[in-house]
């Protein structure tokens, strides 16, 4: 039974989806992996999809797949109703994000969009609202044949095609297209890898953040492939230059109030925010297999590319893991942590999901802030960094996934279904991998062996 | 209550059976209806009953009533917008047939509210900028109408939150900001200016020239 607000929400769905004769819909969700899924519907369908949603065989999606029942259920959410501006033809096309839910309409507990709207009712519980700004890095390549060398595309070098700044007009467009759908861009530039740029979105709730997210990544892959080129958000596609990051930025309000805010704390910082840095510290090891999935992600998290590898805090101290920026007196409601371990190729609801209960842990327990790490760490050497009790973050997906499975707080807050679906999944990426024959081997030991 | 009528720019058709409201009816519309309902009362409430069933419904409905009916109204209150007792006087004619029709009216342009090169259409949901489409989420849509409505006048976030969102939603007064921030980006650079924010107040729309 629909609220009067949401009839009036679908009502507006409908009525756009026919003055601006929009011929298909995309319904829009993710697997536990963070891969986007759509299936298309047309206009005819729409009604009954936002009544009754739309059922689906569930075990064709990675993660969705149960031993008694695949059916399951997409719902349309009506506020997310978004005319794209890429045409098929002649004619609109729309995107609406879904949840996923069980034929007898409990939510369905492999629903990543789920995870985080659970872990976001508990903090609306203690009248908290959860605040993301991310920075996306990504590169564009000539092509994604893996069978060939990259080809960046803004090194004349390697690019015959090259007009100077095509990847720079790339950029342009997609913020550009983003915009037109009512995504801010805060900041576009390019980044210290050559083929190398970086989009940062203004703050906004966590959830919205993850559906733009999502948006975003598509956005960026669709204009460069209008263009002939591909994008990729592979945390580290080069060795040798930085990787893709997606450091974020978050702060937690109550009502119109930053409560990371203290006119009187040292340099503004609440108790309030202390604890919950403390509480990232204190998971830091337990959620990085969230925050950094894929094997790729670790060759990122290495010495000397920016990249956090050691479990720490700063305010200006780009190797710590958890970075305070320091503010304007003036602006108290940009007091914010970034913390800077994630990569762009994660899963933005499960991976904001972690962060935000690891943070209210250290709320909730009053988890006592460490020292921060004024040094450079990429600097000291272990020994070092065992006297100041610095801990390092986990430098394999095997060492993650171990310190993961410890973990009550991830399992609490992934829910049974996919906390073991997704260790599972990725145990089994870890060993294909170890398997696997590198050109690193072959070109260091055939010669000598 | 003819010279009221006239007064206030309207014209009208006299019609005593319920035929000729069909028959007579110009191609948009009735504009809405006073119904005498001081000489047959049963008469009179059953077109009214059969102004509210109709496909296109007439709005608004206004009843001149005996003095004696009065009292039984509030039963019937589905079946009319407004009432006139038969001995008003002028003035109170005229100001309750304005402010009726001010209130429940539909005149066929009062769907469309613009404000220099921003419209939007309240009947089709859309909004249009300097004749390019704008293609909203129902919450923008929602917002833009609510402040296009009242050019020039600040609102605060919590007046924002509680007239557009309503008591059902908890994001917070920085969802505001945030939907703020999304329209600006599709109003584009160039009337992004629409919205003012209003240093520690809140937001406006537009201003108004006098």
């Amino acid at each position: 039974m629909n609220t009067p607000a949401v009839n009036h929400q679908n009502n507006y769905v409908l009525r756009s989806v026919e003055e601006r004769k929009v011929r298909f819909i995309q319904l829009w969700f993710t697997d536990i992996l963070g891969t986007p899924k759509s299936f298309s519907i047309t206009p005819a369908e729409l009604e009954d999809a936002l009544e009754e949603g739309m059922i689906f065989d569930g075990s064709s999606i990675d993660g969705f797949s149960r031993v008694q029942e695949s059916d399951v259920l997409a719902l349309p959410d009506p506020k997310t109703f978004q005319i794209l501006p890429f045409q098929k033809g002649n004619s609109e096309l729309a995107r609406i994000f879904c949840d996923i839910y069980n034929l007898d309409e409990t939510p369905f507990e492999g629903c990543p969009r789920h995870v985080l709207k659970r872990t976001l009712t508990k903090a609306h519980e203690l009248n908290y609202n959860f605040f993301a700004s991310p920075e996306l890095e990504y590169f564009y390549f000539a092509d994604h044949n893996p069978a060939e060398p990259l080809k960046l595309l803004d090194n004349g070098s390697y690019f015959e095609l090259t007009v100077a700044d095509l990847s720079s007009d790339l950029r342009k467009r997609t913020v550009l297209t983003l915009e037109e759908i009512g995504i801010p861009v805060e900041y576009a530039q390019h980044e210290d890898a050559p083929s190398q740029h970086e989009i940062d979105l203004r703050y906004t709730d966590a959830l919205t953040m993850a559906d733009t997210i999502m948006t975003v990544r598509l956005v960026v892959k669709e204009v460069a492939q209008e263009n002939g080129v591909y994008a990729s958000f592979m945390p580290k596609p080069l060795e040798g230059v930085q990787g893709s990051g997606m450091h974020t930025h978050f702060s937690l309000f109550q009502d119109d109030k930053n409560i990371f805010h203290d006119q009187n704390g040292d340099r503004y910082l609440s108790k309030t925010a202390r604890y919950f840095i403390a509480g990232l510290l204190h998971h830091a090891h337990e959620i990085t297999a969230i925050t950094n999935q894929w094997v790729n992600s670790y060759k990122r998290l290495v010495s000397g590319y920016e990249a956090p590898i050691h479990i720490s805090w700063a305010h200006n101290n780009r190797s710590a893991l958890v970075r305070v920026p320091v503010i304007k007196k003036s602006h108290p409601e940009s007091t914010r942590i970034e913390y800077r371990a994630p990569d762009p190729a994660c899963n933005p609801y499960l991976c904001f999901a972690v962060i935000l209960a690891a943070g209210l842990d250290g709320i909730k327990n009053s988890i006592e802030l460490p020292k921060e790490a004024n040094e450079n760490l990429f600097e000291l050497d272990d020994r070092e960094l065992k006297k100041a009790g610095i801990r390092p973050l986990p430098m394999t997906l095997e060492a993650a996934l171990r310190e993961m499975e410890k973990s009550e707080l991830v399992a609490e807050t992934l829910g049974d279904h996919v906390f073991e679906w997704f260790l599972r999944n990725k145990r089994s990426e870890w060993s294909q991998y170890s398997r696997h024959v590198t050109n690193y081997e072959l070109t260091r030991y055939l010669p000598t062996l | 209550m003819e010279k009221a009528l006239s007064e206030l720019g309207y014209g009208h058709r006299e019609i005593d059976d319920l035929q000729s409201i069909n028959d007579l009816e110009p191609p948009d519309g009735w504009f809405g209806a006073v119904i005498a309902a001081d000489q047959n009362e049963q008469k009179a409430l059953e077109i009214c009953r059969e102004l509210r069933d109709r496909e296109t419904k007439v709005t608004p409905v206004i009843l001149i009533v005996q003095t004696g009916l009065i009292s039984r109204l509030g039963t019937l209150n589905d079946l009319f917008d407004e009432f006139i007792a038969q001995d008003a006087q002028f003035q109170e004619i005229k100001f309750r047939i304005y402010n009726c029709v001010r209130k429940f009216g539909k005149n066929i342009h009062s769907s469309i509210v613009s404000y220099g090169p921003l419209a939007l259409n309240l009947e089709t949901y859309q909004a249009v900028i300097a004749g390019r489409p704008l293609d909203l989420t129902f919450m923008e849509y929602e917002l833009l109408k609510f402040l296009v409505s009242s050019p020039g006048k600040v609102f605060t976030r919590d007046t924002l939150l509680t007239r557009v969102w309503g008591y059902e939603y908890f994001g917070g007064a920085r969802t505001v900001d945030v939907h703020i921030r999304r329209l600006r980006a599709k109003l584009g650079e160039e009337n992004a200016g629409l919205i003012e924010t209003v240093r520690s107040v809140g937001y406006r729309f537009g201003r108004i020239h006098w």
